[in-house]
């Protein structure tokens, strides 16, 4: 008969032999399997204090971006809330006021920005359709919480750390992969 | 200080204070504790080991949240199983239901009683101990009967019934590798069957049917102790939990505790009888490395080959698949009896021409 597959392998169904009959040459085989596990390095990863990294590519948690001066990116256009296929982001714009000038960087800005992190499906468009490079999204992803309206992220959760009151923070939570701020 | 000194100090502090009966009295309860405080420790660690060699061979790390490298992690689940309601089905006999898992810790705690955990430190010097361990052992075939009975479920029923049928017929393998010692070192008395192995434990001494026999032996009670490969009175996934099906709470915990103990009892008898209980390892002429043997503590010795037969009785556990009942009979009747009938006699006549190593 010709094979499906050219690995296919062809049963042995030969009666076993006296010492196969016996069973304790693979008794002992398979306790020598054992015994090389029970010595083997454990692949097991500590979870909460060791992580693994995620891939660069990996979409996580939104960050709303400020630029160098640290003034807010986002100018409330909607683009984002519009190209997002599962209606996660709402938001309510405001005009700056004249002394606003070190906190938005644009006329308008946002006042009021919220994502459903129980609807995002993590998909990325609003990154894509932001022609402000306002939000993108960073190497995390959402912690649990023991309600639902945990899960309604405003801009507190959002907005990264000011890159110039406090470097540091903002530093991490820039990620590998936050366009720079310098080149936008 | 070893622990014979120690005893015997308390016996002499005793004396000194009131009168022999008294002592007697006080010594008696002094031991209870001491062997109800040895099970609890005992439950603890092997679950605790059992849990890690578990994990091991199956390159899993285990329990190592609750506590330090997770040593904790038995006690936190004995806290559990105190706390949970301890549930009496409807339908069962409440009375036997009730005293079964009694009857099961009652057998694991008679069979303490003439096992010498180190040199002159035992609790019953008997001249029959080996007959009282192998006597006693069967009962706790009753206790999962009457567990399995008293549940009114079909899966304790079966559970209890297989454990019947297994526990009876693998008591007679179990016997004979028993026997072959005896008949070698000519005593039942456990005391004297571990001085004959002061120069070599019979397991080197005695040729191949006593490789045999030990072989058999492990086997045997394997399948009494009901673990696997031999579990058929628990096969979780035929059975859901066999015998036990029915019970939570404590008197879960104590059915469970009699089975670690119960594997501990038959894993020191094995240790003595085949490696010579709490004797330390000689061999032949080296006499530095045999004064250094000397130096370890007999407790020590005993407690490691011990556990070392646990060790062995766990690795079993986690490389084989469970047997089907008639493979498991069938092992017994077609295979294992008339082996160690034949190793018996064997073991006769090298014991009647002396041809083992003196």
């Amino acid at each position: 008969m010709q094979s499906l597959t050219s690995r296919a392998k062809q049963v042995d169904r030969s009666p076993m032999t006296v010492v196969e009959r016996l069973y304790l040459w693979n008794i002992f085989k398979g306790m020598w399997i054992t015994l090389k596990h029970f010595f083997r390095k454990k692949p097991t990863i500590h979870y909460p204090e060791e992580k693994r990294p995620f891939s660069p590519v990996f979409r996580g948690l939104h960050i709303l971006n400020r630029d160098e001066e640290g003034r807010e990116r986002c100018t409330a256009c909607g683009l984002c809330a519009v190209a997002c296929p599962a209606e996660a982001i709402t938001m309510e714009a405001a005009e700056r006021v004249s002394g606003e000038e070190n906190k938005y960087r644009e006329e308008k800005y946002a006042a009021r920005y919220e994502i459903n992190m129980l609807r995002c499906i993590f998909c990325g468009l609003c990154e894509e359709a932001c022609p402000k490079d306002a939000i993108y999204l960073s190497e995390t992803f959402a912690p649990a919480n023991y309600q639902r309206k945990g899960f309604i992220y405003g801009k507190d959760d959002l907005l990264i750390p000011h890159p110039k009151e406090n470097p540091e923070e903002y530093q991490k939570a820039v990620g590998s992969r936050a366009k720079a701020p310098a080149n936008a | 200080m070893s622990l014979s000194s120690l005893a015997q100090q308390i016996h002499l502090w005793l004396l000194g204070h009131m009168s022999e009966q008294w002592t007697l009295v006080l010594e008696m309860i002094i031991a209870g504790i001491l062997v109800i405080s040895f099970f609890a420790v005992l439950g603890l660690v092997l679950v605790y080991m059992e849990r890690k060699v578990s994990a091991w061979m199956q390159i899993r790390l285990g329990p190592n949240r609750v506590g330090p490298k997770g040593l904790l992690q038995s006690f936190a689940d004995t806290l559990k199983l105190l706390i949970k309601e301890g549930l009496t089905p409807d339908g069962a006999d409440k009375f036997l239901f009730n005293i079964a898992p009694i009857g099961a810790i009652m057998v694991s705690m008679l069979l303490m009683a003439p096992i010498p955990f180190a040199k002159d430190f035992q609790m019953w010097d008997i001249n029959i101990g080996v007959l009282y361990v192998s006597a006693v052992s069967s009962l706790s075939v009753i206790s999962i009967l009457v567990a399995g009975w008293s549940s009114n479920n079909k899966y304790s029923l079966l559970g209890a019934m297989r454990s019947g049928a297994q526990i009876v017929s693998y008591e007679l393998s179990a016997g004979m590798a028993i026997m072959t010692i005896v008949i070698l070192s000519g005593s039942l008395s456990l005391t004297e069957i571990i001085q004959s192995q002061q120069n070599g434990w019979w397991l080197f001494k005695g040729h191949v049917p006593v490789i045999i026999a030990f072989v058999i032996y492990i086997i045997a009670v394997t399948a009494e102790t009901n673990r696997a490969p031999f579990d058929m009175a628990e096969a979780e996934s035929e059975l859901t939990a066999g015998f036990h099906t029915e019970y939570s709470g404590m008197k879960f915990a104590l059915f469970f505790l009699a089975e670690y103990v119960n594997v501990f009892i038959v894993c020191a008898i094995g240790a003595i009888l085949f490696l010579g209980g709490w004797m330390p390892l000689h061999i032949g002429e080296w006499t530095a490395f045999n004064h250094i043997m000397d130096y370890i503590p007999s407790s020590i010795w005993f407690m490691g080959k011990t556990f070392g037969l646990i060790f062995l009785i766990m690795w079993f556990r986690w490389t084989f698949p469970r047997l089907r009942v008639d493979q498991l009979l069938k092992l017994e009747w077609n295979y294992l009896l008339p082996i160690s009938m034949i190793n018996v006699v064997l073991v006769t006549a090298l014991a009647i021409l002396g041809w083992y190593f003196k």
